[in-house]
């Protein structure tokens, strides 16, 4: 064989693929080597954006913030935090009254976590409304909801870290779901709690797996980001944008939007935080656990409270926990089960009653699940779970096959124009 | 059509606010809490330094002979934002105090005036010998207590005031257990604990049940929260603060949209 047939035969390979930078000096000297300010540049400065975006879409950058200050605190708190059962309750209040400022660090953590539920739920809405979930974004969407799962569990870990008599006893009520397991149940909860009772193991390994799932949802988050660069933002017309006239560079647009709504969050956040930090909490986890003493109401957080509802109003325990995870689970479904073209609700009227009342619902859930578990609570609890299973499996496919969507324009500058005219209702407070 | 969308949103947001303000307050019916003029409330809330000193006076006085308080130390009542006690008063309160220290170089342990760093001392050495003493009751730690009610401090000071003489009928009391109008389930396990003249305060405040309550709750209060002064004057400037840089960064946001604005 010649030479010349060898060089035929084989592909050439670049392992080395230095080079390409727009940049010169020594930031191109990095970007060549290392190309993640081309990529900033790409993403976030160049990107191209709906013109239309409320701040309805402040709500992921907020979360990020959120995501970020939680964990900065969480490490602070983590230097003087102590996950045994003998100390956890005194380390917790050595950190509010003697570690400077550690008062601050505790409240912003525990407050921010449920401003954190707060940015998630209407980031949620959002997407219901706007229909941000169908094609191409159904990916976005499963991953929000992994996201969301292990939220939850960060959640719920946490909580149980000051070691009160709810970390106790909603961790003892939470563990012992998992008895509802066929055959193994009572072997999988003494494993949990690696030991017969939730005591000092159980403890040490909710603080390991706090901090663990904690960084796992960063790494998601990343994940749920690079998707997002690459489907681009829905927005309230639902239409993708198709030139110049129907977009906005992200920078300095939508920072300086992104920017106004994160700090009117970041405004209610610090004066909840200041003046009444603990008002979201429960006061009965001021006072150290007692396993011998059984608190008359075992409530959840309040952002556990819609779930909480769905599991103690079904009668088996099995079927309730099915029934809880599978509440939360059935949202990946609705990509699929609502098959309208249609995205946004602005051009679906029936649809968008519907989306009221499932959150009307949701409300309405949540109050069951702070109330008593008798009588006539149980009764509007039932009827609430019904309904929320319905909204996926019979109003999502029912609608999207009945439902005549409004007259839409055809493009985003154009709904813009409309929008002016009045011609089509959005959600006001959130538009300028 | 569109007054149907109104109506149904509307009735929407008006029920979520109701469900909203129950859920905190879904507990069972009780009597209504008494709610005296806290120098702590509101925006710019500080505590009245004489009244923590004086309620400082009833909790050493009345309550610490049941009630422990193990998570304050002496150093504290001299901190700002507390009851301010003078470098020489608090060296003077603790060493009222025989604390057990050691072990010492021969291994043994041994007591000790108090000093300043030193926790609070409390009544009895654990749990089960203050349940003894007390007929079974545990009278709970007070350092956090004005945080672990509902209600908070107007609940504690009600529980003060709560002692009536005349039980209702439907209500049968077991020996060493009183009528409260604001426990729950209306029996407690506390004989009233103050009544007008138990302590002599030494600023010439006529020391009535309603005057000790108070001040003895306020300084519960600042036991369980005893940042709350810097709290609450960090929180003003910081809203302040956020206020004005959010209508800045809001004014900015136009200018820059108004670019394209114009345009359309
Ligand atoms: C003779 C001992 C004794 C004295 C003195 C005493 N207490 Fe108590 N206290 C108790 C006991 C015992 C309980 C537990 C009552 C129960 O569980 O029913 C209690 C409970 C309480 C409670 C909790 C009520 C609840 O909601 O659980 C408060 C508040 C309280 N005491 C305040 C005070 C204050 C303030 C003083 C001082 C002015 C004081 N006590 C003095 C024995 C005492
Ligand atoms: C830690 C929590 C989360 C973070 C930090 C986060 C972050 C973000 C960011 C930065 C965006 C782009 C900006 C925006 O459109 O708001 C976004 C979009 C989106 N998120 Fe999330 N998210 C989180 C949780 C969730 C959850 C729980 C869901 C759903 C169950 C979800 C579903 C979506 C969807 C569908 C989009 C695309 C929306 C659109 O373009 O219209 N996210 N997220």
């Amino acid at each position: 064989m010649s030479a010349d047939n060898l060089e035929q035969k084989y592909k050439p390979v670049h392992t080395n693929k230095t080079g390409g930078s727009p940049f010169t000096g020594i930031t191109g000297w990095i970007d060549n080597r290392l190309p993640v300010i081309r990529m900033f540049k790409h993403e976030y400065l160049d990107f191209q954006v709906p013109k239309s975006l409320s701040y309805f879409w402040s709500f992921g950058g907020i979360l990020t913030i959120c995501l970020i200050l939680l964990i900065i605190t969480g490490l602070s708190l983590g230097m003087h935090y102590k996950p045994d059962t003998k100390y956890a309750f005194d380390s917790v209040e050595k950190i509010m009254r003697d570690v400077n400022f550690g008062w601050l660090i505790r409240y912003a953590h525990v407050n921010l976590t449920s401003f954190f539920f707060i940015a998630v739920y209407l980031h949620i809405f959002r997407s219901l409304y706007y229909g941000s979930y169908k094609e191409p974004r159904q990916l976005m969407w499963l991953i929000g909801i992994v996201i969301f799962f292990l939220m939850m569990a960060t959640a719920f870990l946490g909580y149980t870290l000051p070691w009160g008599q709810m970390s106790f006893w909603g961790a003892t009520v939470i563990t012992n779901l998992f008895s509802a397991i066929p055959f193994f149940g009572e072997s999988v909860v003494t494993w949990l709690w690696g030991d017969y009772s939730v005591g000092d193991a159980a403890l040490n390994r909710f603080y390991v797996l706090h901090w663990l799932i904690a960084f796992l949802i960063v790494g998601v988050v990343v994940f749920h980001v690079i998707a997002l660069h690459i489907v681009g933002s829905n927005n309230p017309s639902g239409i993708e944008p198709k030139d110049t006239r129907d977009t906005v560079s992200f920078s300095p647009f939508t920072t300086s939007k992104d920017l106004v709504g994160m700090l009117v969050f970041l405004l209610i956040f610090v004066a909840v935080m200041m003046y009444a930090p603990n008002y979201l909490g429960h006061p009965d986890n001021y006072i150290p656990a007692n396993p011998l003493v059984t608190p008359p109401h075992i409530v959840p957080e309040w952002y556990f409270l819609p779930f909480y509802a769905i599991l103690r109003v079904i009668p088996d325990k099995l079927m309730g926990v099915i029934a809880m995870v599978g509440s939360i689970a059935v949202l990946g479904l609705l990509p699929w089960l609502d098959f309208s073209r249609v995205r946004s609700c602005v051009f679906r009227p029936i649809w968008k009653q519907c989306v009221f009342l499932f959150v009307l619902n949701f409300f309405v859930l949540m109050y069951i699940g702070a109330a008593p578990a008798d009588g006539i609570y149980v009764v509007i609890g039932r009827i609430a779970t019904a309904f929320y299973f319905a909204f996926f499996f019979i109003l999502a496919p029912l609608v999207a096959a009945t439902e005549k969507p409004l007259p839409m324009p055809e493009s985003i500058h154009e709904f813009e124009n409309w929008k002016k005219q009045g011609k089509i209702k959005t959600i006001n407070i959130f538009s300028k | 059509m569109k007054t149907f969308f109104l109506k149904v949103n509307f009735i929407c947001i008006l029920l979520i606010f109701a469900f909203i303000s129950n859920i905190f307050y879904s507990k069972e019916a009780q009597a209504e809490l008494l709610k005296p003029n806290w120098s702590f409330e509101g925006f710019f809330g500080t505590f009245d330094r004489a009244s923590l000193q004086r309620g400082f006076q009833v909790y050493k006085e009345v309550c610490a002979s049941c009630h422990s308080m193990s998570l304050v130390s002496y150093r504290n009542l001299g901190e700002k934002g507390g009851p301010e006690f003078t470098e020489e008063e608090v060296k003077a309160i603790a060493s009222q105090y025989e604390v057990t220290d050691g072990p010492n170089a021969q291994g043994e342990m041994f007591t000790r005036p108090g000093r300043p760093s030193d926790k609070f001392k409390s009544p009895y050495p654990n749990e089960n010998a203050s349940r003894s003493a007390n007929g079974g009751a545990y009278p709970p730690d007070m350092s956090v207590l004005a945080k672990a009610r509902p209600g908070g401090a107007d609940y504690i000071y009600s529980v003060l005031m709560g002692y009536e003489e005349k039980v209702p009928e439907n209500i049968k009391l077991e020996d060493g257990v009183y009528y409260n109008k604001y426990m729950s389930g209306n029996k407690i396990r506390m004989s009233k604990p103050l009544s007008d003249g138990s302590v002599e305060y030494s600023d010439g405040t006529k020391a009535s049940e309603q005057q000790m309550a108070k001040d003895v709750t306020s300084f519960m209060m600042w036991a369980a929260e005893p940042h709350l002064e810097v709290r609450k004057k960090l929180g003003f400037k910081s809203v302040l603060y956020l206020l004005i840089l959010t209508i800045l960064v809001y004014l900015i946001k136009k200018k820059i949209w108004s670019r394209i604005e114009s345009k359309v």
